[in-house]
C-alpha cells in the first residue's frame, strides 16, 4: 500500500496522448486496492466489484474537477468511500422496509446478514467470528480497521486519505478497536487469541 | 499525563507509529501502570486475531477484465450524453414546429391556439424561474471555491 497515496498523476497523463489511456494506467494501478476496500466496507463481492468500477468511471467523469494532479488517490478514495456509504444507507433502508413490512421475526444485528463469510480467505472459525464482528461496527470504524489491517496502510497515508489530522486517526483507530472488542466480548466472553499467527488454527473450517 | 491521554498514544504504540521518544514515554508509563498494561495487551491480542483475517481476491480473469468494464461505463456514458443532448434538441425543434404548424393552420380552432401558447408561456416562465434560483443559490454558494 506504501506509495499508493504519493501517485503522480499529472506524469502520467502527460506521457499519453489519450485521456483513456492514461486512465487505464491509472485504474490498473489502483484497482486491487479499490476492490478490496470496497469489499471491506461492504462485506459482498459482487457489490464491491460494481462500486470500485463505478467509482473509476466517476473519476474519470469528474477527473478536471480535481485541483491537485498529484493527489489522485486521496480524491478517488473520497468517491468510492461514498459510494460505498451510500450503498450501505440504501441497504439499510431497503432492510428496514421489508422489516416494516413483515411486523414479525427476529432480525439479526444491522449490517451483519449482508456480509459474505466468503468474502475472506482461509476461513476458520476464529476468524469468521471477527468478520461478523466487523460487520457490525460504525462504517466509520469499520473503514480505519480495513485501511490498517487490511491495507497495511501507514497512519500517515491514512490520514491522508480520510482528508484528516493523525490525531483524528489514532482516535478513531481507538474507538474501533474498543467498540470490535466489546462486540467479540458479547459475543462468547473475552477476546481469544485462537489464529494468532505461527500457532495452529483451531476449530477450523477451510472451504 | 493521565491515562486518558495515555491512550491517544497506545495505538501509536501498538502499530509502531511512534517516535523514539514517545515510545520510551509510554514504556516508562506502562511501567508505572497495571491498568494501562492490561488494556495493552487486550488490544495486543485483538490486532492479532484481526491481522490474521484477510480478503479473499478475486481470479485473475476478474482483474484481467476489469479496465474493460470501466471503459465500457466510460463509452456508454459518453453515449449516453450524446443520445440525451440530441433528444432533446429535436424535441425542442419538433415542438416548435409542431406549434407553428397549428398556429399558422387556420383550420385549428383558437381556442386550441391559445392553450398551447398558454402552455409555451407556462414553459418559458418555469424554465426562467429555475435558472434564476440556481443562479441565485450559486452566487451565495459559501463551498463553490474551496478546492478539492
Amino acid at each position: 500500500m506504501n506509495g499508493t497515496c504519493q501517485d503522480n498523476t499529472v506524469a502520467l497523463w502527460d506521457a499519453h496522448s489519450s485521456r483513456k489511456e492514461a486512465f487505464e494506467v491509472i485504474v490498473k494501478r489502483h484497482m486491487k486496492d479499490a476492490y478490496l476496500i470496497a469489499l471491506g466496507l461492504v462485506g459482498n463481492r459482487e457489490d464491491a466489484l460494481e462500486l470500485s468500477q463505478e467509482a473509476f468511471f466517476r473519476a474519470y467523469k469528474h477527473y478536471d474537477d480535481l485541483q491537485s494532479k498529484g493527489k489522485f488517490f486521496p480524491w478517488f478514495y473520497q468517491i468510492l468511500r461514498n459510494l460505498c456509504f451510500s450503498h450501505l444507507r440504501k441497504r439499510r433502508v431497503r432492510r428496514a422496509s421489508s422489516l416494516d413490512d413483515t411486523q414479525y421475526g427476529c432480525p439479526e444485528p444491522e449490517g451483519q446478514e449482508c456480509f459474505e463469510p466468503d468474502a475472506i480467505a482461509e476461513r476458520n472459525e476464529a476468524k469468521d467470528r471477527i468478520w461478523k464482528a466487523m460487520s457490525r461496527l460504525d462504517d466509520k470504524h469499520r473503514e480505519v480497521i480495513i485501511l490498517r489491517h487490511f491495507r497495511n496502510m501507514s497512519y500517515d497515508e491514512m490520514a491522508k486519505v480520510l482528508f484528516c489530522n493523525r490525531g483524528t486517526v489514532t482516535s478513531r483507530l481507538f474507538y474501533a478497536r474498543q467498540q470490535l472488542k466489546e462486540i467479540l466480548e458479547h459475543q462468547r466472553g473475552a477476546p481469544d487469541a485462537e489464529c494468532i499467527p505461527g500457532e495452529p488454527e483451531k476449530g477450523g473450517q477451510t472451504l | 499525563m493521565t491515562c486518558q491521554d495515555q491512550r491517544d498514544l497506545m495505538m501509536a504504540y501498538l502499530d509502531n507509529e511512534l517516535n523514539e521518544r514517545q515510545k520510551q514515554a509510554f514504556d516508562e508509563h506502562l511501567a508505572g501502570c497495571p491498568n494501562c498494561t492490561q488494556e495493552l495487551e487486550e488490544f495486543r491480542r485483538l490486532k492479532q486475531m484481526t491481522d490474521c483475517v484477510a480478503l479473499v481476491e478475486p481470479e485473475d480473469r476478474v482483474w484481467e477484465q476489469y479496465w474493460g468494464n470501466v471503459y465500457n461505463r466510460i463509452e456508454r456514458g459518453t453515449g449516453w450524453l450524446l443520445f440525451s443532448v440530441a433528444a432533446i434538441i429535436l424535441f425542442i425543434y419538433g415542438g416548435f414546429q409542431l406549434i407553428e404548424h397549428l398556429i399558422e393552420d387556420p383550420t385549428v380552432g383558437v381556442l386550441l391556439k391559445i392553450g398551447l401558447l398558454a402552455l409555451l408561456g407556462g414553459l418559458v416562465i418555469l424554465f426562467v424561474s429555475v435558472l434564476r434560483e440556481r443562479v441565485y443559490f450559486w452566487s451565495r454558494d459559501r463551498y463553490r471555491d474551496v478546492r478539492r
